[in-house]
């Protein structure tokens, strides 16, 4: 991934008290967002707020649209208009943003989507916190198409891996979406925004080359590649359809084996370049948590607690959701009596580490149906029950 | 089939402004889509502006189709989110001239409310809906525009439901250009697309169209050709219309015109007003501040009248040369209008008597008559060509204007922009 600095513009460099909404907005300002589309909804409307208040003294644009359905479009021209940018949301909208979250799949547009997580199903709990949909980011669209998706746990977190969305969206043209939660996003803490150059960004990269070779898309499975921007007399055509790589509709067995197979497998292909963890102790461990968001530092807590038990307990902080890091899963269960996964859900990434452990050791979910984070000591019970 | 479609290609008057290798298209025999798009393309050529800098976007459906086969950055997007995605277009990059394609399911249905919130924004953008009162890409279902009563494939007996007179929805939403022409109003539909290429903020141009295979036939209304004949005699030409008054009943009269055209600052602007008067002086957006941009605006304004200039003055050299050998070319540009107003439809099928006949005469004089020959009078003036005020006397002389004014009132009222014309077509093409 070729980088340069970040524009200073966009960076407001010191230490900050903000909450992880705010600091979504300040990530992608830095990371050299310019063009926002959103809809309010609790609770991730203070990004939308802060975009919209920083906008002018950035030269960046911000639009309020009539829905979610027009926010997540209106990124998709914005895209192709030479623009980096972003929306924000929770459930409710993010249900909505799921069509044209096909289209960006499909034409490979680099976008950033923030899912500031609350309680479901439907308008369910808003401002209560939830986790509810993690699978949900990966399976929201119809047909096949594989999306980068992050979890912080702190608002230093929201700044950082946005700035780090938008690179991989960037690089692999593909939307990358934050899964926070409502915790995340309204906590206030110490948020540290580097100077602009400690901060590394990767550029939109337009084609220049000859007309008579633009392609749009190049089915290779890989990143890297560049966009077509607007206005730059290529005279483009994208489309929804199952296309060639002239972005032509090409509708056939053979072509769609191409399509999906590139769309897949540049992501899940790549994915030992894209997944970050954050181990602890992983290795010599009978147990290991598997968490991710606001309920890995709910889980800090009952693994102290089980060390002191005498109880050899190892952490896995999930940062990338998606791709999901099977391989690692895999290493793992082979080594230790069980993977404990707490979340905020009725049980979603435990199954990607069911299939991932598949019967090497046990797995253990911690489910909870939204509203609060775990008690701890529901937590610290499911690692002794597992180490029995 | 394929070899005919190979000799087209070398030849084609089009070839600059559609993809040719993607020809054959979709559409069906007797589809008003193919001259809109037609009409679109020659009013690109016509208004001068950048092709390089204009971006065609479409939602799904069969008009949805039209951003795959014109030669420009065009976006085929999901069903119904062609302005937005088209919003974002034009917001991220101010430079561009961005057209929405569409049809009036696409637009007004399940995108309907996109469509009014752009109304509303006054966003920098150019929706041309193509309405043949069905979803013809599904199989002829009813739409929010089919009239009352019309048979659709799911009203098989009958719509019960009441349409959207869509020239009245974005009026009340806020659109500051509104014209609706029949797709065999092939000249106005060129001129509406230009002027609204040319313009700033929110134009709307709604064709009414024939679906020959879906709407017509299972209403046993004939084929495309019998569709055009209605728009022929059902058609009111009534400029100025109070937009409350553009309903359309089935097989009733159509009105139609250039309805609204006003000014008001768009979207851009508005953003534009209120960073300045915060940020101040140096604000910029994308890196360029405002007098930058208007700078620019300026520059590419001035290229376009170049480019028109130097058009209007090829075409006025080739009319030259066409009238030479009559010699008697000032009493041929008199009688012009008459025959310019023939469609190459009307002058194929129709009886020539019907032909000359027209569109039907608007039952009371529209208000904004005067308006529209002050226009057309202004526009000369502006023209740098030296025969600028000729043309406009023959626009406004042109058979649809005032049919039984003599040609030399016409000229003494067109100068004195008080003549009572009813419409401008533009003049004869070859």
């Amino acid at each position: 991934m070729k980088t340069v600095t970040a524009d200073p513009k966009g960076v407001d460099s010191g230490p900050h008290f903000m909450d992880g909404d705010h600091a979504l907005a300040e990530g992608a300002l830095a990371a050299g967002c310019r063009f926002f589309a959103g809809y309010p909804i609790t609770p991730s409307t203070e990004t939308a707020e802060r975009f919209a208040e920083r906008a002018p003294e950035v030269g960046a644009l911000f639009i309020q649209m009539e829905d979610e359905l027009a926010s997540i479009a209106a990124l998709i021209g914005a895209a192709w208009a030479g623009q980096k940018c972003m929306t924000v949301t929770c459930g409710p909208g993010f249900s909505l943003m799921v069509e044209n979250l096909g289209l960006a799949a499909m034409t490979e547009t680099p976008m950033v989507i923030a899912n500031v997580q609350r309680g479901g199903p439907s308008t369910g709990l808003p401002t209560l916190t939830a986790q509810q949909d993690m699978m949900q980011a990966k399976w929201g669209p119809h047909g096949d198409n594989a999306i980068i998706a992050l979890s912080p746990d702190s608002p230093q977190e929201c700044f950082d891996l946005t700035v780090e969305a938008f690179n991989l969206s960037e690089y692999y043209r593909v939307p990358v979406i934050i899964l926070t939660d409502e915790t995340v996003g309204h906590m206030h803490e110490k948020v540290v925004i580097p100077p602009a150059d400690q901060i590394k960004v990767v550029p939109r990269n337009n084609y220049s080359g000859p007309k008579e070779d633009c392609r749009p898309y190049k089915f290779d499975s890989q990143g890297g590649h560049p966009m077509v921007r607007a206005g730059d007399g290529y005279n483009f055509h994208i489309t929804g359809l199952t296309h060639n790589e002239k972005g032509y509709p090409v509708m056939t067995v053979e072509q769609s084996k191409k399509v999906v197979t590139h769309l897949m497998e540049k992501i899940n292909g790549n994915a030992d370049d894209i997944i970050r963890l954050d181990e602890d102790q992983v290795d010599g461990a009978d147990v290991v948590v598997v968490s991710y968001g606001i309920t890995s530092r709910i889980a800090v807590k009952a693994i102290q607690d089980a060390r002191k038990e005498g109880i050899k307990v190892g952490s896995l902080r999930l940062i990338t959701i998606w791709p999901f890091c099977e391989k690692r899963i895999r290493e793992i269960s082979a080594k230790v009596k069980a993977i404990v996964v707490p979340e905020i859900n009725y049980g979603q990434m435990v199954l990607e580490v069911e299939r991932s452990a598949a019967g090497r050791c046990k797995v253990i979910s911690v489910n909870h149906c939204g509203g609060a984070v775990h008690d701890p000591q529901v937590i610290l019970d499911a690692i002794r029950k597992a180490i029995q | 089939m394929s070899t005919e479609i190979g000799k087209f290609k070398a030849g084609s008057p089009m070839s600059d402004t559609l993809r040719m290798d993607r020809m054959p298209h979709i559409w069906c025999p007797g589809c008003g889509i193919g001259s809109e798009v037609n009409s679109f393309a020659d009013a690109v050529k016509r208004s001068g502006i950048d092709p390089k800098k204009l971006v065609v976007v479409s939602g799904i459906g069969c008009t949805g189709r039209v951003a795959g086969y014109v030669n420009f950055d065009s976006i085929h997007t999901t069903h119904g989110r062609a302005i937005p995605v088209a919003t974002g277009v034009k917001l991220a990059n101010p430079e561009l001239t961005v057209v929405v394609f569409s049809g009036e399911g696409d637009l007004a249905g399940i995108g309907g409310n996109h469509l009014i919130h752009a109304a509303r924004r006054n966003m920098d953008l150019v929706v041309i809906c193509n309405n043949n009162f069905t979803y013809g890409m599904t199989g002829g279902q009813v739409t929010p525009t089919t009239p009352n009563s019309a048979v659709a494939s799911t009203t098989p007996y009958g719509n019960y439901e009441y349409p959207f007179s869509l020239p009245f929805l974005v009026d009340a939403a806020g659109a500051t250009y509104i014209a609706r022409w029949t797709s065999m109003h092939s000249r106005n539909v060129t001129q509406s697309i230009e002027e609204a290429l040319l313009r700033k903020g929110f134009s709307f141009i709604e064709i009414i169209s024939p679906c020959p295979t879906l709407y017509l036939r299972r209403n046993r209304l004939g084929d495309g050709v019998d569709q055009l004949q209605n728009y022929q005699d059902n058609s009111i030409l009534k400029h100025g219309c109070d937009t409350r008054e553009t309903a359309i009943d089935y097989q009733g009269k159509i009105v139609i015109g250039k309805f609204v055209e006003k000014n008001k600052p768009t979207y851009l602007e508005g953003v534009d007003k209120c960073c300045v008067k915060l940020v101040g002086d140096d604000y910029q957006l994308y890196g360029k501040t405002i007098p930058e941009r208007e700078a620019e605006e300026k520059a590419e304004k001035e290229r376009i009248a170049a480019r028109r200039a130097a058009m209007a003055a090829a075409e006025a050299q080739e009319q030259a040369v066409a009238a030479k050998p009559r010699k008697t070319s000032a009493p041929a540009v008199k009688k012009a209008p008459a025959m310019a107003a023939k469609t190459k439809f009307q002058s194929k099928v129709m009886p020539a008597k019907q032909a000359l006949a027209g569109t039907k005469k608007a039952p009371a004089k529209a208000a904004a008559a005067p308006k529209a020959a002050k226009k057309v009078a202004a526009k000369a003036k502006a023209k740098p060509v030296k025969k600028a005020a000729t043309k406009a006397v023959k626009k406004a002389s042109a058979k649809k204007v005032a049919p039984k004014a003599p040609a030399k009132a016409a000229k003494k009222a067109a100068s004195k922009g008080t003549v009572k014309t009813k419409a401008a077509p533009k003049k004869t093409r070859k």
